[in-house]
């Protein structure tokens, strides 16, 4: 499978895909003790600011840094252009399919998707049925997981429409390959990604209530520094220059949302909340959270305040919904997807259930509202056991699982033990959807695996991170024509 | 800005603070530790730098007898067991830190990240004395470079006040501490307290807090233990004195008042103190009693602790 896999710079030879060019040369001409240094250097760079995360189940790493890989992944300008535009066609139909599920369910009445997929979801929340949010925004940040096969067929993976993660990578990454490799760097044209956090602003105030004044005050909702995520809010917090608030930070009263500060309450408009639907009422919903602020769905059904994403938002990133997309980005936009879904088996339907059964050693399984790469089969790596364990679970409970192909996901050269070798990638690009517009950074987040022909990217299990790309590239026209010009005589 | 980040700034410095001083205390008792009994006060020296950092009770709880150097050393720089050692400051610091990231500047939060990590390379039990010093070095290092950041780096808006806030609060309460623990060598000649070894207890103390050089430019005379008393009490110029800390703490809550626009329970307890330190002198002190004076002192601070608590930080 590897064999085959193709390359982000190499495509399936020894060619130089457009965008790499200079890449592949500093890759050629650098000696491996200047990389391991660098990749030293660019280690010690994390740690010292501190860019960490908290594995679950792991007493010893409590911290641990997310592996960072120095050579970049490249996406040629034109390659971008058209990924940016079907990720805004997915995002507006995404919006589409949460404003209707929660009003008048057009897209089950249509048949477009099982009515029990979407009204009995565990994601599903019957407290907003109903309810009007200011400008219509449900999800306002997705994170769109992408994979490549070959150089024209990127699919979507999966939709992360409740509160992505890892945006903090994407931008440090870019700040660490800046400060380790300026020059590599300044021979390219790449788009900056540094604007992220005043788009994100941008995005939030955009959304405010309209009994908001005319600074809406934002703020950030963390579970707090036990959170695995979070050194990202608080990196965040202070990039969008808003306060980072814990649940006891944040109080209602006659269903406004104020914060305590040392001045006294202040009336608080917008929150990017990093805290699960389960958790952010205690009135509402899990009784026993004390990570969430009771009165505070209450005083967001009022319109008092803007939560982003909205509750509920998990219907719509739920992996057997995933499944019907294409049909509810033509059902919503009349346009065919722009960007396609992975082939997939709903395990809830017998013809495909006993397809799955009948090849699992070919397929990946995953739950449908699993996440992190917890819970999931690769059947061409998993053991007889694991996968006749599997086959179990699939047959006890059909409808919590998926199915789809093995993929060869593209591989980027990566620098690991034994040099520069090929791993495979995805790609998460952040999509911020405001009343005001979808804005998308170019690029995204590269997540790579760095164990030799392993397909799991998640950071949770020993996936890191690469600096993600968009570069100009000169046309061969372009180029030509300069040259013609340099050698023309003068008149 | 928000209780809960004025709240951790506040602590954050205490807990640094509170490193320095404790290990400063360590120092010290180490080295008075080294003279020949004699020498030495009649007392168990490490039994007083245990009294001096408030543990010592907390101390026989967990050892059940009186203190070594190896037992009392790793019950003030690396006990588990004792929410003051070293160590448990530098990690709370390190976690309020990490919960007010934004707060900080981006020096302030590397440094005690830094000290954090280095941490690890310290262990108890396997500590000869070069290393022990070392450790408190680093200790100290980190302290001067986290409060030296924290000077030079923060907006000064209430984020700073508090900070500052923290620093003097707990300066003031170590300061009074390490006194009253040797308040019995600090009284004039004519009681019966003390004597001519006295002489290592009062340089101990000023080298406790890096003052040896500063008694002699203010005083220009040789070691008199009440001339001590009155540089760390009532000596403004000595920044680790009480009347020094209170000058802080008047100026920085006043700060805070101006810029919220309205003076609390706070501000009138600080410079309640303030008047009562600057309108004294150190004879009055002594004819009232030293150690009454101390221990008045110290339950003034804690409550001014819990009045800034009250009107600030929750």
């Amino acid at each position: 499978m590897v064999a085959t896999a193709f390359d982000e710079m190499s495509a399936f030879g020894t060619e130089v895909r457009p965008g790499y060019e200079i890449v592949a040369n500093w890759l050629r001409d650098t000696p491996a003790e200047i990389l391991t240094q660098r990749q030293h250097e660019a280690e010690l760079l994390f740690r010292r600011i501190g860019i960490t995360f908290n594995v679950y189940g792991d007493a010893e790493g409590e911290e641990r840094l997310i592996p960072f890989d120095i050579v970049p992944r490249v996406i040629a300008r034109p390659e971008w252009e058209k990924l940016a535009e079907g990720l805004r066609q997915r995002v507006t139909a995404l919006n589409m399919f949460l404003k209707d599920v929660y009003s008048k369910g057009e897209v089950v009445k249509a048949g477009i998707i099982p009515e029990d997929l979407v009204y009995k979801n565990p994601c599903y929340r019957p407290e907003m049925q109903g309810i009007s949010l200011p400008h219509d925004i449900w999800v306002s940040i997705a994170g769109i997981d992408l994979v490549r096969v070959d150089p024209d067929t990127f699919y979507v993976l999966e939709d992360n429409a409740r509160t992505p993660s890892g945006v903090s990578y994407m931008l440090e990454n870019r700040e660490v390959m800046l400060r380790l490799f300026p020059e590599l760097c300044s021979h390219h044209r790449i788009a900056p990604v540094e604007n992220y956090a005043d788009e994100l602003l941008a995005t939030l105030k955009s959304m405010a209530p309209r009994t908001a004044s005319a600074d809406p005050n934002v703020c950030l909702l963390t579970p707090g520094p036990f959170n695995s995520a979070y050194y990202e809010h608080s990196f965040l917090a202070d990039k969008l220059g808003t306060e980072l608030v814990e649940g006891s930070d944040l109080y209602v009263r006659e269903n406004v949302v104020y914060m305590r500060t040392t001045e006294g309450p202040k009336r608080v408009d917008v929150i990017y909340r990093r805290i699960d639907d389960d958790f952010i009422d205690p009135l509402t919903f899990r009784p026993d959270s004390i990570l969430g602020v009771p009165g505070l769905i209450s005083a967001y059904r009022a319109g008092n305040v803007t939560l982003a994403n909205a509750v509920g938002t998990g219907v719509a990133d739920d992996k057997a919904v995933y499944s019907y997309m294409p049909e509810i980005i033509r059902f919503y936009t009349g346009k065919d997807a722009i960007l396609n879904n992975v082939p997939t088996w709903r395990c809830r339907e017998p013809d495909a259930l006993k397809h799955v059964l009948d090849n699992l050693p070919d397929l990946v399984v995953k739950e449908v509202d699993g996440s992190g790469g917890y819970g999931m089969l690769v059947g061409p790596k998993a053991d007889k056991a694991k996968i006749e364990a599997f086959r179990a679970k699939l047959k006890a409970h059909p409808e919590k699982f998926i199915a789809q192909p093995t993929l060869a996901l593209s591989t980027c050269p990566t620098f690991v033990d034994e040099g520069i070798a090929p791993r495979h990638v995805d790609l998460r690009p952040y999509v911020l959807n405001g009343a005001d517009g979808v804005r998308i950074v170019p690029g995204g987040l590269t997540r790579v695996a760095l164990q030799e022909g392993s397909l799991v990217v998640n950071s949770s299990q020993g996936g890191g991170t690469k600096d993600t790309w968009v570069v100009d590239v000169a046309s061969p026209k372009v180029a030509q024509q300069h040259q013609q010009q340099q050698s023309a005589p003068l008149v | 800005m928000l209780s809960r980040t004025a709240d951790s700034l506040f602590w954050l410095s205490r807990y640094v603070e509170r490193a320095e001083n404790t290990a400063r205390i360590i120092d010290t008792a180490s080295r008075l530790a080294t003279l020949p009994s004699g020498y030495g006060a009649s007392t168990n020296e490490w039994e007083s730098a245990l009294a001096a950092t408030g543990c010592l009770s907390a101390f026989k709880d967990v050892y059940g007898e009186d203190p070594t150097a190896e037992s009392a050393v790793d019950f003030l720089a690396f006990s588990p067991a004792n929410p003051s050692s070293i160590k448990n400051c530098l990690e709370v610091a390190r976690f309020n830190a990490r919960a007010v990231r934004t707060a900080l500047t981006a020096e302030m939060w590397e440094t005690i990240n830094s000290a954090w990590l280095e941490l690890k390379n310290y262990g108890p039990g396997e500590l000869d004395l070069s290393q022990l010093a070392d450790f408190l070095r680093f200790v100290k290092r980190t302290s001067l470079a986290f409060d030296g950041s924290a000077y030079r780096t923060m907006l000064r808006n209430d984020n700073y006040w508090f900070s500052r806030l923290g620093v003097f609060i707990e300066r003031a309460d170590a300061t009074a501490r390490l006194i009253d623990v040797k308040y019995h060598v600090l009284l004039p000649p004519e009681s019966h307290v003390g004597g001519g070894i006295d002489y290592f207890q009062w340089s101990s103390i000023l080298r406790a807090v890096s003052a040896q050089t500063s008694y002699h430019w203010v005083y220009r005379q040789s070691l008199k233990p009440w001339l001590v008393a009155d540089l760390m009490i009532l000596n403004t110029q000595m920044p680790r004195s009480l009347a020094a800390c209170y000058a802080s703490l008047t100026r920085n809550l006043d700060q805070i008042a101006q810029g919220y626009g309205r003076q609390g329970a706070s501000q009138r307890a600080a410079r309640s103190t303030f008047t009562r330190l600057e309108s004294t002198d150190i004879d009055t002190i002594i004819a009232g009693g030293l150690h009454e004076f101390l221990a008045e002192f110290v339950a003034d601070n804690s409550r001014l602790g819990a009045l800034i608590t009250e009107q600030y930080l929750v």
